[in-house]
């Protein structure tokens, strides 16, 4: 099987629900959706089974000719290897599930048909992302999904924030894309190419310039840092939750945030030789998972509480991959998109059971009345939390490990965000589903095309950890699996650390659940206080953004526009001062021939005159 | 008798001619009158140069004259035509009429 079939089936979905989509009745847009996103997953899980140590390339046809001029060829193709085809399963799969939780959720909504073609093409280019096999035409895909997104954000457009959301969405990820295109300027400056292999292979002859290599490093976490929301540049993605709630378990746990962890580690030979652009990275994740933390312990809207949660999930990987760890990296990615598209699908239950309520203060009590919703978040809260044996829990202790190596400061980061992180779930949960209900709506569940999604992600939140086993517990597949792509990450810690490790990361889960037990145990709710009211504003940055970036926008575009208008009234006039005598001049054409005799008879009396007061004066 | 007759008097009549065509063409509305008070300009003039011609004893500004009457009929011929259209159109030569012609 050729591997743009992966790419192609979603994109031929997408093209037919456009174009026939008329023709589609009920909720068969969303089944045909559904099936092109299976298709792909059927040709990656096939390519996945087939894949040896050597990755598969595919060069579909030649492009940007003035770049082949110079020797060298920039063509159109794809590949495939052991990163990417983890990729691909996770975004055909988790996708696949999400489509069809659409199928239900999105059932009553008059533009069904086109939700799920945006839905195939934010898919299709996901997979053209993650299969490119040039810097470019991942930035193809790269946009593309930047697009979907803009496209899925913004799909309730009518409302004012939804449509500000996806443009934030929008202008924040240009600010992130121009670090990559400055990337991939300098690269090719400096390698002369843009096919990641021949660039890889030319980083480990170290025949390039260390300080050029880092700048082409730290410009590529610009990059990442936009497309995954990582600080600085966050603030778009909770407000990213203006879209349905599928959409969010999309781009969310499956697709386009993982997309910056999945370029650093598709970088990772890039990243292995610049160890000052790692710490950046390291950094960057680490504080960006503590702020995402931070943020959500005071939200009150349902997937807002997610949304940080992502953000500080995704800061993790981040972490995972500045420290080295980069498969630990993208063993949080894989666990995440279970247990984190659980969730988001568990509060789109929740929403949808309780006709379009999202905020937690009139929720309490769902336990009773979506008993296989609550049973579903639970897992993926504990999950999420880190209690053992399930999938976050491996995962992040393998997340945690790599930074502990890496410096100390990092892991008592992590560990805190560990704490935090099981205190917000637990919140959230305790929340939702515990308590009694406080809202007026009559819960109910959504059905069996909503559910089976549920019950499988909530499977695979169970086992998924077991394809990263600690060293100490038994055979780590997925490191091991990864051996040839991505740099090997060497254990130097002895035994008994790693079980202090762990130890410290399963105690930090429980005093976090714990805490919020404690504090949310009947669904009460119990004001945070001044951290409470902090938090709620996601530590102000948005304020501060809008004090430092908007406020001194507005003014200078308020300026701008006095001066506009200034100018052109200015103009306006001076185009008046000049048409004012000619109209005075049109008025004399009157018709009446009297009239111009007399005009004519004054005029030769002043050129009469004229002559007269010259030979008067002598000059003639 | 004739050589009597200083040149200024011949210019100061064409002037009154002159000014009496011109007050015609200015507040006559009827186009034939119009056309009458025109002529009579054309004649101050010819009477100028008539004047100018006897006393400088050159005969160029006569034949001037002779271009100028020559002008005139080509002139009436025209405007008479006109003239005559217009009165089969409006039943009225009033010029006042015609400023609906206004471009």
């Amino acid at each position: 099987m050729p591997l743009y079939l992966m790419p192609l089936f979603p994109l031929l979905g997408f093209f037919l629900i456009i174009v026939f989509g008329r023709l589609l009745r009920g909720t068969a847009a969303g089944w045909l959706g559904s099936l092109a996103v299976l298709a792909s997953f059927g040709v990656a899980a096939g390519h996945f089974l087939a894949l040896g140590e050597e990755p598969v390339r595919e060069t579909l046809w030649r492009w940007l000719p003035l770049v082949g001029s110079r020797g060298l060829d920039l063509s159109v193709g794809f590949f495939l290897d052991r990163i990417s085809s983890i990729m691909t399963l996770v975004i055909t799969g988790v996708g696949f599930l999400i489509h069809v939780f659409s199928i239900g959720y999105m059932r009553e909504d008059p533009r069904f048909g086109r939700y799920f073609a945006f839905l195939n093409f934010f898919v299709g280019l996901m997979l053209v992302l993650v299969l490119a096999d040039s810097y470019p035409l991942m930035f193809v895909g790269w946009e593309g999904v930047g697009l979907a997104s803009y496209l899925l954000i913004g799909f309730w457009f009518s409302g004012r924030d939804n449509a500000n959301a996806a443009r934030k969405a929008f202008i924040m990820n240009r600010i992130g894309d121009l670090g990559f295109m400055l990337a991939m300027f300098l690269i090719f400056k400096v390698f002369g190419t843009l096919v990641i292999a021949d660039v890889a292979a030319q980083s480990e002859l170290l025949r390039v310039g260390q300080p050029a290599l880092e700048l082409i490093a730290l410009f590529l976490l610009v990059g990442a840092v936009g497309k995954s929301a990582q600080l600085p540049l966050t603030t778009w993605l909770p407000d990213a939750m203006a879209g349905p709630t599928p959409v969010s378990a999309l781009i969310h746990a499956a697709t386009m945030v993982t997309a910056g962890v999945y370029l650093i580690a598709r970088s990772s030979f890039l990243y292995e030789v610049t160890p000052d652009a790692s710490a950046w990275v390291a950094w960057a994740g680490a504080l960006t998972a503590l702020y995402g933390a931070l943020s959500a312990l005071g939200q009150t809207d349902i997937k807002k509480i997610l949304a940080f949660s992502t953000v500080s999930q995704i800061g993790y990987m981040f972490l995972a991959v500045g420290t080295g760890a980069y498969w630990a990296g993208m063993f949080h990615l894989v666990t995440h998109a279970f247990f984190k598209a659980l969730l988001f699908l568990a509060s789109g239950s929740v929403i949808h059971g309780l006709h379009g309520e999202q905020d937690v203060r009139k929720m309490g009590g769902l336990a009773r009345a979506m008993p296989l919703t609550h049973a579903v978040s639970l897992i993926g809260v504990l999950a999420i939390a880190g209690i053992p044996p399930l999938a976050g829990f491996f995962s992040k202790d393998a997340v945690l490990l790599g930074a502990f190596e890496y410096s100390l400061a990092l892991w008592i980061i992590g560990l805190v965000v560990a704490l935090l992180t099981a205190f917000y779930m637990g919140r959230w949960y305790l929340l939702v589903f515990r308590g009694s209900y406080r809202g007026h709506a009559h819960p109910h569940e959504g059905g069996a095309v909503m559910n089976v999604p549920l019950l499988v992600l909530a499977a695979l939140t169970v086992v998924g950890g077991f394809i990263g086993l600690p060293h100490l517990l038994g055979n780590n597949w997925l490191e091991h699996y990864l051996e040839p792509t991505l740099p090997v990450h060497e254990i130097g810690v002895s035994a008994a650390t790693e079980w202090m490790l762990i130890g410290a990361a399963v105690l930090a889960a429980v005093i976090g659940l714990g805490l919020a037990w404690t504090r949310f145990r009947a669904g009460r709710l119990e004001d945070l206080g001044g951290l409470g009211q902090v938090s709620a504003r996601a530590l102000y940055l948005n304020d501060l953004y809008d004090g430092a970036v908007g406020r001194p926008s507005a003014a200078l575009a308020r300026g701008l526009d006095a001066m506009d208008r200034g100018v052109d009234s200015g103009i306006s006039s001076a185009a008046e001062v000049t048409t004012e005598p000619g109209l005075l001049a049109g008025r004399m054409q009157v018709g009446y021939v009297r009239a111009y005799a007399l005009l004519m008879l004054l005029g030769t009396v002043l050129l009469i005159g004229y002559w007269a007061l010259r030979v008067i004066g002598g000059s003639v | 008798m004739l050589e009597g007759v200083n040149t200024e008097y011949y210019v100061i009549l064409s002037a009154i001619l002159f000014a009496l065509g011109l007050v015609g063409v200015l507040i006559r509305r009827t186009a034939v009158l119009v056309f009458l008070s025109v002529e009579l300009m054309l004649n101050a003039a010819n009477l100028a140069l008539v004047a100018f011609a006897r006393a400088w004893g050159d005969l160029i500004a006569q034949s001037a004259v002779f271009i100028v009457m020559t002008l005139a009929a080509a002139e009436v011929a025209v405007g008479l035509a006109i003239i005559v259209t217009i009165f089969r159109k409006r039943a009225s030569t009033n010029v006042d009429g015609l400023a609906e012609l206004r471009g």
